[in-house]
């Protein structure tokens, strides 16, 4: 086995975020990186490099299915891996999410007021009007805060309950990013891909 | 020599990295981001990669059967 690098403990950054959105809400923009990051190094360095080495999320679901054996380790059904399952759930992910940006918008055009409220399951309002002091940033800016904790939650709950069910890394079948970023590399190195299979 | 190895069904593979992260030998990678690839000179056929895939696409056969 490889030996350990500083990039195998981001398990514990993942903890961190989820932490601090318990005590306050606008912790929740740094998850921002967990979006954009992947995008960036599949797009600019054609890899999963993200997925492969620095998912924090990935790396919980191991540890806690793996190493500490709280997962059933049967096989994930083949419809969780099957190519409509990934890019349905994608897209119902992203519409959940542009949802997400659309409420934050009309919070910052006055047509709606703040909620300090999470959405759990893209149908649970649970109130955390405590992580919050009304008045510290721009009602948008912690709208914004409130749905994208939500989403990120919400993964994390799915993301649990498949790797209680199924493999540990389940949740890497149809995670929204790993299908997105493996389309992006699949597009991007489809000519090496050609070349490969041919010689 | 072992006797089996493993092999990847590049077209289910989701190149998660689940596997080139527990291989003992480091005879696994994920190339460029689309699936995983086995050095087959590396690989002890120990089936760890197998049992850790999360889509089953790694699976173990006959050393033969590779070749």
């Amino acid at each position: 086995m490889r030996t350990k690098k500083w990039y195998d403990y981001l398990w514990i950054w993942s903890i961190i975020y989820f932490a601090m959105g318990f005590f306050n809400i606008l912790f929740a923009w740094l998850g921002m990186i967990d979006f954009l990051l992947p995008l960036l190094i599949a797009v600019f360095g054609k890899s999963k490099w993200f997925c492969n080495h620095l998912c924090g999320r990935g790396q919980l679901f191991a540890l806690l299915g793996g190493k500490l054996k709280l997962s059933r380790n049967k096989p994930t059904p083949k419809w969780m891996v099957s190519k409509w399952f990934r890019y349905s759930f994608l897209l119902f992910f992203m519409t959940m999410f542009g949802n997400m940006v659309f409420q934050t918008w009309l919070v910052a055009s006055g047509t709606a007021g703040l909620r300090e409220a999470i959405k759990l399951l893209w149908t649970i309002r649970v109130p955390w009007g405590w992580t919050y002091t009304a008045g510290a940033v721009s009602p948008w800016i912690a709208q914004f805060s409130f749905g994208f904790y939500g989403l990120m939650l919400t993964s994390l709950i799915i993301g649990l309950a498949v790797m209680l069910l199924y493999k540990p890394r389940s949740w890497c079948t149809f995670c929204p990013m790993g299908t997105m970023t493996q389309g992006i590399c699949r597009l991007e190195n489809r000519r090496d891909n050609i070349e490969r299979a041919q010689s | 020599m072992a006797k089996r190895n493993a092999s990847v069904i590049k077209e289910i593979c989701v190149a998660c990295g689940a596997c080139e992260n527990v291989c003992p030998r480091e005879a696994v990678t994920v190339w460029k981001g689309c699936y995983t690839k086995i050095n087959l000179e590396k690989c002890i056929g120990c089936g760890i990669c197998a049992n850790i895939c999360p889509a089953n696409a790694v699976i173990m056969q006959k050393k033969e059967a590779a070749l």
